[in-house]
């Protein structure tokens, strides 16, 4: 476990701003305690000054998971989010998507978000902006990327892709064994 | 016993056969690699170490052994190749060797290029550039192409003129034929004392020792320049770090050690200290984004009309008394996209 250098900091800083634009600074500068990101076995995780120290005194090998994994970075040194960053995303997102709950099951399976299935959608939502994906209900599902700006939304047909699928909450049964 | 004799001459003609044969034909398990424009052949079979080892008579006839079987393989490409008779059906039979593909080093260094002569180094301050002229050029009286300078000259060598004129001002008994051979004859003597002149700068100036260690091939490529002259720069006392760079040299990403061991922040370090790290990182990440967003603006024009559009048409609905359409979702929400297009939608296909 070990702090980022300052390269890692911004590829996890740039991809986090796709989601929740200049949000990040209430994720690094928090009044409720000490917060910090921390690379352990090529994963970010988020975690309190409190729980470092606890943390700080596992050896490495046995050390499974501290506190938040937010992403890992791959061999290519790109960062990549997880799912379990959904948790910090979801109060801090900029740009929301709802599902109707017909196509809620279809899009926890994995896939994109299609017309059909779009409640709605936060205005001036770009092409190619990262955004939270929510059930109708405002549960967090998971996240992705807008296929479609939202004017573009109200003319394409129903079966086109409205938002591309990153990550959502059906990884924690589908990839259990992976997510730490 | 007249039995036994013919099976011992049989059993000794068939062991001479296979001896033959044996020198002939040579079991390799990896192809030895050619290059038969070089006369060259590349054996990549491991030798048997243990025979190899020690010096000894064993390891001497290994190797001889060795040798003479991958000669036999080359030999035997040689033979492959396409021959002739050179010179009639007596003479001796030649073959063409293909193109040498081996890149051998060249046994002297290339030669270096000859210094500039002093007119050329004065004709590069001044900006003068050679003129490309033809060398043949139109005679009038001769009709014909001749050329510029030199024997049968267009305009006829002035030294074989007939005619001299004699110049204003000149003594009229002085030979003026006379005159333009001694003219020409110093013009020659100059012009040879400058070529000397060079010679022995340019054998001055190549005395001097090339700074970097160069495989003397002849043609270098892009890549081994720029090898050496990297390897040129680290190599001083401060490992470059104080070199000035040649004014057109790219600016190399420096290694990913950067000469120094790696090392990271302490996992307990001055957590504060980081925080406000990572602030100014965001304050500059932000710093860079572009104050205009053209497809943002866009995007935001073409909303502006549409919610224009849908006002006035709501308007006029609610003036003929229909029923009054849903309001626009509040928070920066649009709602009921997935139903059937809102009637404020209709009328702006664009």
């Amino acid at each position: 476990m070990r702090p980022l250098t300052e390269a890692e900091t911004r590829a996890v800083f740039e991809k986090l701003g796709r989601y929740i634009g200049e949000n990040i600074q209430l994720l690094v500068d928090r009044p409720d305690g000490t917060y910090c990101f921390r690379l352990h076995c090529d994963r970010v995780y988020y975690l309190s000054e409190k729980l470092l120290k606890v943390a700080a005194s596992v050896p490495r090998d046995n050390l499974v998971s501290p506190g938040t994994c937010f992403g890992k970075f791959t061999k290519t040194q790109k960062f990549r989010l997880s799912v379990t960053a959904l948790d910090f995303l979801a109060p801090y997102a900029k740009y929301k998507v709802w599902v109707k709950p017909g196509s809620e099951q279809s899009f926890l399976y994995g896939n994109h978000v299609l017309k059909s299935g779009l409640g709605r959608i936060t205005e001036n939502t770009a092409q190619y902006q990262g955004v939270v994906v929510y059930s109708m209900a405002d549960v967090p599902l998971g996240f992705g990327v807008a296929a479609k700006s939202t004017q573009e939304c109200r003319k394409v047909d129903p079966m086109a892709i409205v938002v591309f699928h990153q990550a959502d909450v059906g990884e924690y049964v589908r990839n259990e064994d992976t997510l730490t | 016993m007249a039995a036994v004799r013919v099976e011992e001459v049989l059993a000794a003609a068939e062991e001479q056969e296979a001896e033959k044969r044996r020198s002939v034909t040579v079991e390799k398990e990896l192809e030895l690699e050619f290059d038969l424009g070089n006369l060259l052949a590349l054996d990549r079979n491991p030798p048997a170490a243990v025979e190899l080892r020690g010096a000894g008579p064993r390891r001497e006839a290994l190797l001889r052994a060795l040798a003479r079987d991958n000669t036999q393989l080359l030999v035997a490409r040689l033979w492959e190749l396409p021959a002739e008779r050179a010179g009639g059906a007596g003479g001796p039979l030649v073959a063409r060797l293909p193109e040498p593909a081996f890149r051998l080093p060249r046994e002297k260094p290339p030669p270096r290029p000859r210094p500039p002569t002093r007119w050329e180094q004065f004709a590069r301050l001044k900006g003068i550039r050679r003129r490309k002229r033809t060398s043949l050029v139109w005679d009038e009286q001769a009709k014909e192409w001749r050329r510029r300078w030199g024997y049968r000259r267009a305009g006829g060598d002035p030294a074989r003129a007939w005619l001299a004129e004699v110049p204003e001002g000149a003594d009229p008994e002085e030979d003026q034929f006379a005159r333009l051979r001694r003219e020409k004859r110093e013009r020659v003597a100059r012009n040879e004392l400058n070529r000397l002149r060079n010679l022995a700068r340019a054998h001055r100036a190549g005395t001097a020792v090339p700074a970097a260690p160069l495989h003397p091939t002849g043609h270098q490529s892009r890549e081994e320049l720029g090898h050496v002259a990297r390897v040129a720069r680290v190599s001083t006392a401060s490992l470059g770090r104080f070199q000035p760079r040649l004014p057109k040299e790219p600016v190399e990403p420096p290694s990913r050690s950067g000469g120094r061991k790696r090392r990271f922040e302490p996992l307990l370090g001055n957590l504060a200290a980081e925080r406000s790290r990572q602030l100014e990182l965001l304050r500059d990440m932000s710093s860079k984004k572009p104050v205009l967003d053209i497809t943002r603006a866009v995007n935001k024009q073409l909303r502006q009309e549409e919610a224009e559009a849908a006002a006035a048409k709501g308007k006029k609905q609610s003036q003929r008394g229909k029923r009054g359409r849903r309001q626009q979702g509040a928070g920066g929400v649009s709602g009921g996209l997935g139903g059937p297009v809102p009637p404020s939608f209709a009328g702006t296909d664009r």
